[in-house]
């Protein structure tokens, strides 16, 4: 699923940079039917603050969502979501700049935070008995933040790394960005939530200050604790601490949908690169419709597990791809995409690959999945949603994001309901109505050889004495 | 400002020793050698059954790098009594997961299921261990996907960079290729080496088995009886502990790629899991590169800097010495400033002690952060075989902080210079070399 234009590669890329700021990875759904229900509260600012006891082991996680992300910018300001995500570690009067991490991470924390299409968050993984720190240190934040320019000029440089890591010198990142841009026209899902350069480049101090004035604000936040807590005694806590801010305006989140795509739209990425990535997005509703639960049980039909249709065919059976798979989250504020992506085997044609994935389609829609098939797609989203909780973290990231894009965390409690109501005909019928060819924007990223050849292999390298 | 909070970062060490010393799995032995390790977790109704069998990549034949991960990797590519589609079709059903991959120094297998479905979890991991067929055309197969995939590694620089640097520091040592091996080692690997390396290295007596979730004591050693029980032991293979030669100068590797940025990764020879100073080490890594956003090198180069945005020292501690590297990513026209400013912090932690601050920041660090890396059923199972492994001692989960907090400013100081060498050591760059105009 898309959340920012950052996928996929996250494993790889997690490993390699575990202190980043900025990016996002979530999966599917998940209820909460067997840990406890979450606590939730309102106060007297409009802040909602849920809380989940987790007394499996003595830690918790702290988060802060704000209602705030690229959906929330303009043109000519990609990315100042996310750039004052980064400007958020420059320090208050009472906590000056570099404090926040160092205190956190002296008691035995994490601290980090992403930014999506829809949202910002700000995160936590202490030890229980921290949580009462990680929250004053969230609560201060929340207003009075510092911005100097001197930071910001050096935070600039540093998020305009964080974007040729990501899209410049990432062949897939690019296809991403690229996909989105050609998707959507009107609506801000247009641009990537790490922005372009020309606009980091024209952002200001004073566009940072009016959006934190106009979105950092607790009747725009919500606050999510799962954990070795006690509702009740924290709560208190949490009044003393958050109570004191006062209400912020109410900005408006309404956005004018993106009009129907009236035809195919295809499009190539030419670049240096050694293996062809195909992607095709199709245009969907989100939780707000009754197709996203269908739309849910086919994209694990299509992609969950190596008995899915896509690897089966597509890896198993033909070799044309080294992995394939299927997207899709119903967990977003504007209906968003389903995607689907192939890394073509180098020996296989782009052709052929986009055949092959067209072909399933067609199957899903000429005829409806087997009892089988649909019981084991069924399966394997209930099982998760438990599997999931196993972390604070992701359980937590389930509660905040279903808050944030407008559905709620109660819609989770129903959501296995609506899973089991799915049937095949529902199936065959939403693939009929979504996965068309005018609906479809399909893009292909198209290897390029080296400049020069000769500087493509590892060839200059030298020992010497120093 | 801080004072207070240090206070408390300081007395967070004993809160800390308390509750990770409730972690006590249950160890025993099977009649055929199988060390078993069980932890009831029933908070869910979830099981995590992981196998580590002691053989990796570091025991590939030189010329065959790879073969412990394509032998892996076919575990669950069909057995003697059901095929690949479905070993996968049974597990997807119940919504669980089952896989198998290797490591240097070890491979693991392991399922996850839901409690109800317990006993299909060690049937399916139980069958790809010990029942495996290695059909031809899925050897052929596998190894052709993983060619593909060597060739994607070819898109991602930071890849690129640790391949070329592990072979720099590596030399003549099996910690040098890649663990899904070469293109060149991949095409010379048979399904006859598949099934001999198979043959003498998976045994019951080579595996230790973790059981982590929603079972009793009782219950997972009847099902081990059950579904291990006939598994015959057999001669261990001698292991060659060979070892490495350090980097005696300067060795530099750049690689042309059309690229904005340049990917830097620079380091040399580190040291084992089990070397008496690997907690003095660590204290000193947190506070070079290793500690996220206080470390001094994210600080230099991100923070005041604005060169990248990610910055790492890693130790990585294996069952021989593994390689210190430091890993980051700055624009091309940045790339000179960027590694002295590297050498600079490592010059440094090895010239001056580090600040009773900084020290004691870092300490509480890793003693309060230890519950964090155990609050999964997964991480717990990762953690507990490794522990097992490398011979730590279950005493490991109550000793570790103590371990942590015995490390003085003097510690920190002597392993820095004995370990860190800014003389001496591999760099490698992936960008454009040209425009980069590189001085080392």
């Amino acid at each position: 699923m898309i959340n920012s234009p950052i996928m996929k590669k996250s494993t790889s890329q997690l490993s390699w940079y575990t202190c980043l700021a900025g990016a996002l990875f979530i999966s599917s759904l998940s209820t909460f039917c067997l840990a406890a229900e979450p606590s939730e509260y309102i106060l007297s600012n409009g802040m909602k603050v849920l809380l989940v006891e987790v007394p499996k082991a003595p830690v918790a996680t702290v988060q802060v969502w704000y209602r705030v992300g690229s959906r929330n910018e303009v043109m000519g300001r990609a990315g100042l979501s996310h750039m004052l995500e980064h400007m958020m570690f420059k320090g208050t009067v009472k906590y000056p700049k570099g404090s926040f991490s160092r205190i956190i991470r002296k008691n035995g924390g994490i601290d980090n935070a992403f930014t999506s299409h829809d949202f910002t968050a700000y995160f936590e993984n202490v030890a229980a008995d921290r949580v009462p720190l990680a929250l004053e240190l969230e609560a201060d934040r929340m207003q009075g933040l510092i911005f100097d320019n001197a930071e910001f000029q050096t935070e600039r440089e540093v998020v305009k790394e964080e974007r040729r890591l990501r899209s410049e010198d990432d062949p897939q990142g690019a296809l991403v960005e690229a996909l989105f841009a050609q998707t959507y026209m009107s609506h801000p899902y247009h641009w990537p939530v790490i922005g372009w350069f020309a606009d980091l480049d024209a952002m200001t101090l004073e566009d940072l200050q009016r959006h934190y004035d106009t979105f950092y604000s607790p009747n725009n936040a919500t606050l999510v604790v799962v954990g070795d807590i006690k509702a009740d005694l924290l709560l208190p806590t949490i009044k003393r601490l958050f109570e004191p801010i006062p209400r912020g305006p109410s900005p408006k989140q309404s956005l004018r949908p993106e009009p129907d795509q009236q035809g195919e739209r295809r499009f190539l990425l030419k670049r240096e690169a050694q293996v062809p990535f195909v992607m095709m997005g199709f245009r969907v509703p989100n939780y707000s419709s009754d197709d996203s639960y269908a739309l849910d049980v086919l994209e694990s039909i299509l992609s969950h597990g190596k008995s899915s249709r896509l690897y089966q065919s597509l890896v198993y059976e033909q070799k044309n791809s080294l992995s394939v798979g299927a997207e899709y989250s119903l967990m977003q504020t504007d209906p968003g995409l389903f995607y689907f992506y192939s890394l073509v085997n180098p020996g296989a044609k782009v052709e052929t690959v986009e055949v092959a994935l067209q072909r399933e389609i067609t199957r899903l829609q000429s005829e409806p999945p087997s009892d089988e098939e649909l019981q084991r797609a069924k399966n394997q989203i209930e099982a998760s949603r438990t599997f999931e909780q196993d972390s604070n973290f992701r359980h937590a990231m389930l509660l905040g994001q279903a808050e944030m894009v407008g559905a709620g965390w109660r819609r989770i409690d129903q959501f296995v309901e609506r899973i089991r109501a799915v049937t095949a005909k529902d199936i065959q019928r939403v693939a009929r109505q979504y996965l068309t060819e005018d609906n479809r924007t399909l893009g292909i990223l198209v290897p390029l050889p080296p400049k020069s050849p000769d500087e493509s292999t590892p060839t200059t390298a030298h020992e010497g004495k120093s | 400002m801080y004072r207070w909070l240090l206070c408390i970062g300081l007395l967070l060490g004993l809160t800390t020793t308390a509750l990770a010393a409730d972690i006590s799995p249950t160890r025993l032995t099977t009649p055929n050698g199988m060390t078993v390790l069980i932890l009831e977790q029933h908070f869910l109704p979830i099981i995590e059954i992981h196998a580590l069998v002691k053989a990796g990549s570091a025991q590939d034949p030189p010329d065959k790098a790879g073969l412990a991960n394509l032998v892996a990797s076919l575990l669950d590519e069909g057995t003697t009594t059901r095929t690949s589609k479905q070993l996968a079709e049974q597990i997807d059903f119940v919504g669980g997961s089952l896989g198998a991959h290797a490591g240097e120094d070890f491979s693991t297998a392991s399922v996850r299921v839901l409690q109800k479905d317990l006993d299909l979890g060690f049937t399916l991991l139980a069958d790809i261990l010990q029942h495996p067929v290695f059909p031809k055309h899925e050897f052929e197969r596998v190894r052709s996907q993983i060619l593909g995939e060597l060739s994607s590694d070819n898109d991602d620089p930071g890849q690129v960079a640790m391949k070329a640097f592990n072979q720099l520091v590596f030399q003549n040592h099996p910690y040098r290729w890649p663990v899904n091996g070469t293109e060149e080692t991949l095409r010379k690997i048979t399904l006859a080496d598949v099934q001999s390396f198979y043959g003498k290295e998976y045994l019951p007596n080579q595996i230790i088995l973790t059981i982590v979730g929603d079972v009793t004591v009782e219950q997972a050693t009847a099902l081990v009886q059950t579904h291990f029980g006939s598994w015959k032991k057999g001669p261990v293979q001698p292991r060659s502990a060979k070892k490495q030669a350090a980097i005696d100068k300067k060795v530099v590797q750049l690689i042309e790629k059309d690229l904005t940025q340049s990917t830097i990764v620079v380091g040399h020879l580190g040291i084992s899991r089990t070397n008496p100073d690997f907690y003095a080490v660590t204290v000193m890594n947190h506070i070079l590169g290793a500690g996220g956003f206080s470390s001094r090198l994210m600080d230099s180069i991100r923070d005041k800097q604005g060169l990248a945005y990610g910055i790492m020292s890693h130790y990585d501690a294996r069952a021989m010495p593994g390689s210190f590297w430091v890993n980051l990513q700055t624009r091309t026209e940045t790339t000179n400033q960027a590694i002295n400013g590297v050498f600079a912090e490592m010059k440094a932690i090895r010239e001056a002690p580090v600040t009773d601050q900084e020290l004691a920041e870092a300490k509480s660090f890793l003693m309060g952060s230890f519950p964090l890396r155990l609050d999964s059923t997964a991480k717990l199972a990762q953690v507990l075989a490794q522990v097992e492994f490398f011979g730590l001692g279950f005493d490991y989960f109550s000793q570790y902080p103590k371990w942590i907090e015995r490390v003085t400013k003097e510690d920190v100081q002597r392993v820095a210079r004995q370990y860190l060498n800014p003389q001496h050591y591999a760099l490698v760059v992936v960008g454009s070399i040209a425009k980069a105009k590189i001085r080392h």
